[in-house]
């Protein structure tokens, strides 16, 4: 783990960039994170994921499963990887501030 | 606005990546068709390009008379640890399939049809095998909508250029 200047805030991540304290995130270093991984502006779209990801994760302790962030989320499967192409499940996640999806589905 | 000022013990040279696979899913059962959908969509996870080739009896997996009929493999199947005749009982393999779907539940991974349209909206493409098509006597009509196209193996390897094959 190390620390890291995002946004002007510093904020603790792991080798690939995920926050590993969820409360040190704030919605600049989402977008801070976004732009750095691709996404130039987040819509509300963009949003809704985020803040779904980041509420189940602080609520149950995990990450949704890309299954469960296509049923839930309001956004579907398709629309989930026109918004984060490289990923929606473990970009939404390093975007939220939460730690990368563990599991496999 | 200040963003990523400090980049921290990053390697200067980053680890080779895989961009892209193929599968070749080749068996139809329960058991033969999840690995190689499993490895699809946590592909597509990681941004990963993902290609499907369901040939023989893989293709069972994309049969709108078959795919949700798909059943675990309770004879010559030593991973069971079951006795042959025991497995053979009539209701056995449906008996084994429930349970196994059910745990399968459990951990969030779909039934099949449903696996087979999480995919496909991923972004993976989906084929099937030219060769078996013919030998069973099927055409397009036969698969679930996802499926793209019926291709020959020669074109398999066209699209599989440059990525990974992975065989099922």
């Amino acid at each position: 783990m190390t620390t890291m200047l995002i946004a002007d805030a510093p904020v603790d991540v792991d080798a690939e960039g995920f926050l590993t304290d969820a409360t040190q995130w704030n919605e600049r270093l989402a977008n801070a994170i976004a732009r750095e991984n691709g996404i130039d502006e987040l819509t509300d779209r963009h949003w809704l994921v985020v803040h779904f990801m980041r509420e189940r994760y602080l609520a149950t302790g995990n990450a949704p499963s890309i299954r469960s962030l296509g049923k839930e989320s309001g956004v579907p499967i398709k629309e989930l990887y026109q918004l984060f192409p490289k990923g929606p499940a473990k970009l939404a996640a390093k975007i939220g501030g939460i730690p990368k999806p563990k599991g496999c589905i | 606005m200040t963003e990523l000022l400090e980049h921290s013990a990053s390697p200067t040279t980053a680890p080779e990546t895989i961009e892209k696979v193929a599968i070749v899913i080749s068996k139809g059962s329960l058991e033969g068709v999840y690995p190689g959908l499993i490895m699809a969509n946590g592909a597509r996870m990681e941004g990963v390009d993902a290609d499907l080739f369901f040939t023989f009896f893989g293709l069972d997996a994309i049969r709108k008379d078959r795919y949700e009929k798909i059943k675990v493999a309770t004879v010559g199947n030593p991973g069971m640890h079951l006795p042959t005749w025991l497995g053979a009982l009539p209701g056995f393999s449906a008996l084994a399939t429930l349970m196994m779907k059910r745990q399968m539940e459990k951990i969030d991974i779909p039934p099949i049809p449903e696996f087979i349209e999480l995919v496909a909206d991923s972004g993976a493409h989906l084929y099937a095998c030219k060769a078996t098509v013919d030998m069973f006597g099927l055409t397009i009509d036969d698969f679930v909508p996802q499926v793209d196209d019926i291709i020959s193996v020669g074109e398999f390897y066209e699209k599989a250029a440059g990525g990974q094959i992975i065989f099922t």
